[in-house]
């Protein structure tokens, strides 16, 4: 079954770049339904004392933009570049297990599915304790409803889509480059992806172990995070903390990566320090495991937690700080071309230092105890994770359009895009930094006029909109490109990486010839890279197979996910017996790569 | 065909990458135990009321942990007789593998229902939780790993466990290997250090 035509080939593809197109629809339609709540969210906002929504709602719109952004829009958009790019980039022709890789998409969509029907239940309801779900806020006596049984049953179907393609692109990465391309050649995207990989496949299983304990406490019973019982929420807080500053290198490495392609090719300029980039990249993914604590400094851990975790969150900022120096450095005396992704990857740059910055003065625990719990924090994580991570993701967008579809997007709206962006970002976040230090807590439904914030909040508001309108500018720009846009041929950019000597969109088999690779920037020292040489035996070409197997295997998790959800013994049964018959298909199936 | 045929089996590093990401999923996994281990530790004589933990049957989990320490033997034995092509004493070692993991299975089960009897449970206190849920995830992990070592088993029955898939059963070798070194710890931590 090699089909590549009509609806039912999409769900059996194992083609990395289909899987990828996969995972950036979906994740995008996510990013919208993300940013959607964030605007409910600023409306409520925007003066003293609003009633768009209620208190109630209030609370499940933050928890699920956080959720939804960081589970379902950001790290999915960067998968869907992991799929589509790492490939190309390692002169692959296509993932090491490319049934596991669409597993892993299936998976992806059916939890990010389960955890937003929450919205349409009767009472919506919708997980509510915020995107970290603080014991004991979570615990059945504060929360008796179903909406944190979604939460912790949606991020564990989650967590088994990141692992799995966690395993996949190390695997990859490592084992199928092409000949020549040593570890040291490999693009920087591929390396913060084999990074990424690496965090993933070792941060998730703690908070699985977290949201397991979480799931035994509302279920059967337990008290792992019942003081009632000698219990402890503070365990939650470190579990999760220590799942959750990996995951935010998780969030923004690959949007570093991203960039790190984007600046070479438009400054016409290798990039500075490549070794000392790749060098930092894994430096802050080891650094990243030794500063969760600086979440907690509220808790009270004492003088001698507190003075590690503010010295190794100082360090860290070392690393990172390098990166933006050599980006800086690879721009200088460049030939600069002006585009879209340009413009985008120049604005991570500014952005993220900002929020690198605010980032350091959180390192200090008497600074930290001022501003967290304020909308000091939300501006911080909006600077690093919107103005870097989603930043670094347009210019990937920009940059990485025309291969994935053969079309290059409109500059000028691109550009119009970009400029509404970066100016709407910077209302909606900036003044959060002064609202925060006014005194204002995040997570509040609603503030009183005497507090002296509604006019930031309002400047704050108009931002947020600002962004809105700029996604529209950029969906309208989709669309008139999609018939009419440019045709861009191998190279519209003049790229040194592999991914720009094939067509655009690539070939089933990506290489109609796997290059041989003599140096960091083949399509720069050499040509005619995907000549086929001279008495070549060629083989069959690559046809990758279809395979319904993953889709059942991962059918089999939500209905398992239901068991508790509706109390119901035998829908546990049925979910295994869907995901054990899906597996077992799967491995007795003939598949050839 | 012929380069195209060995293309589709060269890896950069030279090793199997089936094998490679087995190698990498033992080591996400070592981090879900240890985050379990963590919790039993940082739970520690935090009980508010009894059953303790000196309720544990040293004596009874020590033939338990040496019951599994055999299988990995018999595991290993399995691997050689595959590859070197002898599917009869696959077959034997194989099963005796699996037999080894129900032991096991059924000493733990065993177990659980004793504790029960005398009060431990899941609510009853802190022990009762770390200890269950600690226990009971490497349980699950071997009762996957009697699943696998039985499906293996039975290919071998139809002889259909060649030397070709050497590898198949070296991967899930590793797996079950994988689990009695974390029982190893687990005995250590739990039983053994009171």
């Amino acid at each position: 079954m090699s089909a590549t035509k009509g609806w039912r080939s999409w769900l059996t593809t194992t083609d990395h770049k289909r899987i990828g197109l996969l995972y950036f629809w979906t994740a995008f339609v996510f990013f919208l339904i993300g940013g959607l709540e964030a605007l409910i969210i600023r409306a409520q906002l925007a003066r003293p004392g609003n009633t768009v929504v209620s208190a109630e709602t209030f609370n499940q719109l933050f928890t699920m933009h956080g959720t939804t952004m960081v589970f379902l829009a950001l790290m999915p958009l960067s998968a869907a570049f992991f799929n589509y790019i790492v490939p190309l980039q390692i002169g692959a022709r296509d993932v090491a297990f490319p049934r596991l890789n669409a597993f892993s998409y299936w998976v992806f969509v059916l939890g990010g599915l389960l955890l937003n029907a929450s919205w349409l239940l009767p009472h919506h309801p919708a997980p509510d304790a915020g995107w970290f779900g603080y014991a004991n806020l979570t615990s059945r006596e504060f929360s008796p409803g179903p909406n944190i049984d979604f939460w912790l049953l949606g991020l564990q179907i989650l967590g088994v889509a990141s692992l799995a393609a966690g395993f996949n692109f190390i695997v990859t990465i490592l084992n199928l480059r092409a000949p020549g391309m040593k570890m040291m050649r490999l693009p920087v995207f591929s390396w913060m992806t084999l990074v990424t990989s690496f965090l993933i496949i070792t941060a998730f299983p703690v908070i699985t172990v977290a949201l397991v304990l979480l799931m035994f406490d509302r279920f059967f019973g337990t008290h792992f995070y019942l003081t009632s019982a000698g219990g402890d929420p503070v365990l939650w807080q470190h579990l999760f903390w220590i799942f959750g500053h990996p995951e935010v290198y998780i969030l923004i490495l690959p949007a570093m990566g991203i960039v790190s392609e984007v600046l070479p090719t438009f400054a016409r300029k290798p990039l500075f320090g490549y070794t000392v980039v790749v060098y930092s990249g894994v430096l802050i993914g080891f650094m990243g495991w030794g500063v969760w604590s600086h979440h907690m400094f509220s808790v009270g851990l004492g003088p001698i937690a507190d003075s590690v975790f503010s010295a190794t969150t100082m360090l860290i900022a070392v690393p990172t700080g390098v990166k933006i120096f050599n980006w800086l450095a690879t721009l200088w005396g460049g030939q600069i071309r002006a585009t879209s992704a340009l413009h985008f990857a120049v604005g991570f740059i500014a952005l993220f230092t900002i929020g690198g910055l605010s980032g350091v003065m959180h390192a200090s625990p008497p600074a930290d105890l001022q501003q967290t719990d304020t909308y000091f924090v939300v501006a911080h994580i909006h600077y690093v994770l919107f103005g870097g991570t989603v930043f670094g993701l347009f210019a990937g967008m920009y940059y990485w359009w025309p291969k994935m579809t053969g079309r290059l997007l409109g500059e000028r709206l691109g550009k119009l895009h970009f400029w509404l962006m970066f100016v709407g970002m910077n209302l909606a976040f900036f003044p959060m930094h002064f609202i925060g230090l006014l005194g204002m807590p995040r997570r509040i439904y609603t503030y009183a006029p005497e507090l002296g914030v509604a006019k930031l909040n309002l400047v704050s508001t108009v931002g947020a909109f600002l962004i809105g309108a700029s996604i529209l500018v950029f969906l309208i720009n989709v669309w008139r490109t999609r018939k009419r846009g440019k045709v861009a041929g191998n190279d519209p950019w003049g790229g040194a990486t592999l991914e720009w000597t094939i067509p655009s969109p690539p070939p089933p088999h990506n290489f109609d010839v796997i290059p041989t690779v003599a140096s960091r920037l083949p399509r720069w020292s050499m040509t005619q890279l995907t000549a086929i040489p001279e008495g070549a035996e060629l083989g069959k070409p690559h046809a990758p197979a279809g395979s319904w197997w993953p889709l059942v295997a991962a059918c089999g998790l939500p209905v398992l996910a239901l068991a508790p959800l509706t109390h119901t013994l035998w829908v546990a049964f049925l979910g295994a017996a869907i995901l054990i018959t899906g597996i077992y298909r799967w491995a007795f199936e003939p598949f050839e790569v | 065909m012929a380069p195209a045929a060995a293309a589709a089996h060269h890896t950069s590093l030279g090793l199997d990458s089936r094998k490679m990401a087995f190698w990498a999923f033992i080591g996400s996994e070592c981090l879900l135990f240890a985050s379990l281990i963590s919790t039993y530790l940082i739970y520690k004589g935090r009980s508010l009321v009894g059953p303790y933990p000196d309720i544990l049957n040293i004596p009874f989990t020590s033939i338990s942990t040496f019951d599994l320490l055999m299988s990995s033997l018999m595991m290993v034995l399995a691997l050689a007789a595959v590859q070197r092509g002898d599917l009869k004493w696959a077959k034997m070692w194989l099963f005796l593998t699996a037999l080894l993991g129900m032991f096991f299975l059924a000493g733990q089960v065993y177990e659980f229902t004793s504790f029960v009897h005398e009060g431990l449970t899941l609510q009853r206190n802190l022990f009762g939780a770390t200890f269950f849920v600690l226990t009971g995830t490497h349980g699950a992990h071997v009762t996957v790993g009697v699943i696998w070592l039985l499906t293996l088993w039975s290919r071998a029955l139809r002889g259909k466990l060649g030397k070709a898939n050497a590898l198949t059963v070296e991967i899930c070798g590793l797996y079950w290997h994988f689990v009695d070194v974390v029982w190893i710890v687990i005995f250590t931590v739990v039983y053994l250090i009171q």
